[in-house]
């Protein structure tokens, strides 16, 4: 039976694991190399043993094995062969599988590189990634089985057992459940796996980060070794993020696109350490300071990474994401405690070898401005963390509400959460200071900066800026907060820009074509630049949130046919609606709308609602017309049954939202740019060896 | 972000403490922001029973409120866009909750408890797909003096005994 292949290759896999671990660390005590080299081939095995498993579940949905549970709780009949095969990672003990999957793949990645000059890392990020594997391993074969299957007793109760029980019959529903309609956009279909590549590639960074803590080694040797490895956790968990935004704005019709839902900020946790680590290690390597800084913000960003997924995948937490709920929570809590002790005790340990090798000497110099992106970055994880466990603080603090007065409406002891007003309004200030930096950074001298050198550098793009400033205020805007966060946007955009031309320029001066000089400056610092056109990318996205945060409009209504609705300079008539049945088990309800500017036709919109049989949910499809503008979103809400004479919409104008996605573009574009290796150069060894340090922003 | 001009750099001693200086302020305002956020933004759970114990003390402060909806009390006016309904007590407590056989059960037990105390709902807005019979609803929003409770906009919560992880018995590692 494929299902007991699959089980199998997974039970082997744990074995393995575990094994990895053991004799990687009899190596590295015994300091015998064959005892690593074995526990090396263990954890290679993983991989092609985990794809077998990944596989026979695969085939398992494709071929709709219904006896399975999970195939019978995440597929059905009407389902398309693409939504059967993604269903893997559609339930929980399924996308564990696929978790440990992508593990055990970039463990193997890892494993096949050139280790000649990191033999004393080498047993350690073996144990690391070995023991991370055990963990989602064990979770799977002792908690979460997709292999398992339904028997049927004499009397006719069904339950769930790996093999027949005696005295049992198979039981094969007719039909299964299948995967929840909210799940099925492509959006939902590639936001999981982005997701998880982001969070399981960090493992590598904070794997070589202990190993270097256990073998004592102070240089940034590990840091070098896994740059590319932390930008990719880096570009996938970005990439996830905002494709688990676009999906809430086109599939969960409430015209936004993050809602601070304690699972998004779950996974957006790694994703701010893990900001903080790619822009603090540069000063590691740059100057050899932050060392602590580092090794703490990629113990951190594991700790979330792991948090990330048990907040994802317990259920303790119930939000929009409550698809996935189990009792699995203690196992990862236990593991993120432990992990998270023994790292920080390393880390201690280690404390004074880890001095930085300069002192800090001046406020504006480009460490001190790296530094204080540092606090900023967890300030904000203070700030998302607070609110995650409030509910959790809250109820379990009365006593020092009680004890300290001024506090008491905080700490009440009575459960409370905290919604999206709590993290805009004490993220907010943080994410200008933030911006801000961003542009000044850039243009800081290491080692001491005046206020002089700064201005001299700064005070072209911030005049124009400035009038930019008054074109938004003779444009008619009057709000002090988005004219505040406006002017940051164009002040950084102006000073990237600046940067850019002022690098091509000078290489104008050598008598290379503009275009040739462009394209040269980023190709010789793909990392300094590919780090501007994230910049870039990051404030097309805070225009874009300015946009749809400070001007969004909306209205609602119930037009009869030919009747009209207004909003802004747009308005909305109602014309038809249709309703009919499509071959995978859905009705719709489609509604035609045509919408006007100032008075004139300007489009047609179908908002709809898609009613799924099998499961008995509703889907509320918004009918969307997208500028670089605004966003004209129409949500069809109820209407007249059967003769259709009038019908209910929610109509939301969303200024600028495209921008978000637009920069989140650019951001990608930046990240790949950022971590493209260099074919040009020579590679990073013989660098080294020549005694020349590469030239690094 | 201080102005201070260094051309040169500044003996150590002096350039640790600006530096815990600026590190401490940092600090202080993100436990500021956190404080007036907290404050701010912090609603209160409260069950039904719990919120008719505090009567008039009750009325007019934010709250969130979570019950089993009563599917036959559901009334909505697409008109103005007006939803009532009615909700029941449920404990609060998940972990009895699923001690005691899940969502679905306790859901079920408190909608068939005519001794249970019940709270009347009003929310304008979009009709939410999911409202129905035997779900649970999360309001968030304001008791009113007339006894109904004010849910605010976008303050409407639902969440179904979840249907893709049916509980069938003996789940879970029975091999």
């Amino acid at each position: 039976m494929i299902a007991d292949l699959g089980f199998f290759a997974l039970l082997i896999a744990f074995l393995l694991a575990l094994y990895a671990c053991a004799a990687a660390a009899v190596g590295s005590r015994r300091r015998e190399q064959r005892w690593v080299s074995s526990a090396r081939s263990a954890i290679i095995l993983g991989f092609p043993l985990l794809t077998i498993a990944c596989a026979s579940l695969v085939y398992s949905l494709a071929n709709l094995d219904f006896q399975m549970q999970y195939v019978s709780q995440v597929t059905s009949h009407s389902m398309p062969m693409y939504l059967r095969v993604t269903a893997l990672w559609g339930g929980q003990a399924g996308s564990l599988l696929f978790w440990a999957w992508l593990m055990a793949a970039f463990t193997f990645a890892v494993m096949l590189r050139e280790w000649r000059r990191d033999r004393d890392l080498e047993p350690w990020v073996i144990i690391v990634t070995a023991a991370t594997l055990a963990f989602f391993l064990a979770l799977i074969l002792f908690f979460e089985n997709p292999f398992l299957r339904y028997w049927q007793g004499i009397t006719g109760t069904v339950w769930t057992a790996m093999w027949q029980p005696t005295g049992a019959q198979p039981y094969i529903p007719i039909d299964g459940n299948g995967l929840n309609p909210l799940l099925r956009h492509p959006g939902m279909i590639i936001h999981p796996p982005m997701l998880y590549i982001g969070f399981v590639a960090f493992v590598v960074p904070f794997a070589f980060a202990i190993g270097a803590l256990v073998t004592g080694r102070s240089d940034d040797r590990w840091i070098r070794v896994t740059r590319r490895w932390t930008l990719i956790a880096w570009l996938f968990l970005s990439l996830g993020l905002i494709l688990g935004s676009r999906w809430a704005y086109d599939v969960l019709g409430w015209g936004g696109y993050w809602g601070w839902d304690p699972v998004e900020i779950a996974a957006f946790m790694p994703w701010l350490t893990g900001t903080a680590f790619l822009h603090s290690v540069m000063i590691q390597e740059k100057r050899g300071m932050f060392k602590h800084w580092n090794m703490l913000l990629i113990i951190l960003t594991y700790c979330l990474v792991i948090f990330g997924t048990f907040l994802t995948r317990s259920g303790v937490l119930s939000s929009v994401h409550a698809f996935a709920q189990s009792a699995i929570g203690p196992m990862f809590f236990g593991f993120i405690a432990l992990t998270f002790g023994v790292s920080l005790a390393l880390l201690s340990k280690r404390w004074a070898t880890l001095k930085s090798e300069v002192e800090m000497t001046s406020l504006l110099s480009r460490e001190s401005l790296f530094l204080i992106n540092n606090l900023l970055f967890m300030g904000i994880l203070v700030i998302c963390f607070w609110g995650v466990v409030f509910p959790i603080v809250s109820e379990a603090s009365g006593g020092i509400g009680r004890a300290i007065p001024a506090l008491a409406h905080i700490f009440t002891g009575q459960r409370a959460t905290v919604g999206p007003i709590f993290y805009e309004s004490a993220t907010g200030p943080l994410w200008a200071a933030l911006l801000l930096l961003m542009g000044i950074a850039p243009l800081s001298a290491w080692r001491a900066s005046t206020a002089r050198t700064l201005g001299r550098a700064i005070w072209k793009p911030f005049l124009i800026s400035l009038v930019v400033l008054a074109g938004l205020l003779v444009g008619g805007m009057r709000q002090p907060l988005a004219l505040l966060a406006l002017w940051i946007c164009a002040f950084v955009l102006l000073v990237t820009v600046y940067e850019f031309w002022r690098g091509a320029r000078a290489r104008t001066n050598r008598g290379e074509n503009f275009l040739q000089a462009f394209w040269r400056l980023v190709a010789r610092n793909r990392r300094r630049y590919g780090g501007y056109i994230i910049h870039i990318g990051v404030i097309l996205i805070a225009v874009g949130v300015i946009g749809i945060e400070l001007f969004q409009q909306e209205t609602q209504g119930s037009l009869a046919v030919g009747e009209r609705m207004h909003l802004g300079s747009y308005s909305i008539e109602y014309e038809s609606l249709a309703e009919f049945e499509t071959p995978d088990g859905r009705l719709v309800d489609r509604a035609v709308v045509n919408v006007f500017k100032d008075g004139q036709p300007l489009t047609q919109l179908y908002p709809r609602r898609d009613f799924y049989y099998e499961s008995q949910q509703a889907m509320t499809i918004p009918g969307l017309r997208s500028t670089l503008e605004d966003d004209i979103y129409i949500l069809l809400v109820d209407w007249e049954p059967v003769s259709a004479s009038s019908a209910t919409f929610k109509m939301y104008v969303n200024p600028l939202v495209n921008w978000i996605w637009l920069g989140g573009f650019v951001f990608i574009f930046g990240t790949l740019v950022a971590s493209w290796p260099e074919a040009d150069a020579l590679p990073q060894r013989s660098r080294a060896r020549l005694g020349g340090t590469p030239e690094r922003a | 972000m201080s102005s201070t001009s260094l051309a040169q750099p500044l003996p150590t001693g002096l350039g640790n403490k600006k530096f815990i200086i600026g590190g401490l302020l940092i600090l202080a305002a993100v436990v500021y922001l956190i404080v007036t956020s907290t404050a701010a933004g912090a609603q209160f759970f409260f069950t039904i029973d719990e919120l008719n114990q505090r009567g008039a003390d009750a009325v007019g402060k934010p709250a969130r409120v979570a019950g089993a909806v009563l599917g036959d009390t559901i009334e909505y006016d697409p008109e103005t866009l007006t939803l009532t309904f009615t909700m029941v007590h449920m404990p609060a407590d998940t972990r009895l909750i699923n001690d005691d056989g899940g969502l679905a059960k306790a859901l079920h037990a408190a909608v068939n408890d005519p001794t249970r105390s019940r709270m009347q709902v009003q929310y304008i807005g979009v009709k939410p797909d999911l409202l129905a019979h035997e779900v649970e609803a999360i309001v968030a929003g304001k008791l009113g003096a007339d006894g109904v409770f004010y849910a605010d906009e976008n303050g409407l919560l639902l969440r179904c005994p979840t249907r893709y992880e049916e509980a069938l018995p003996g789940q879970a590692g029975d091999y």
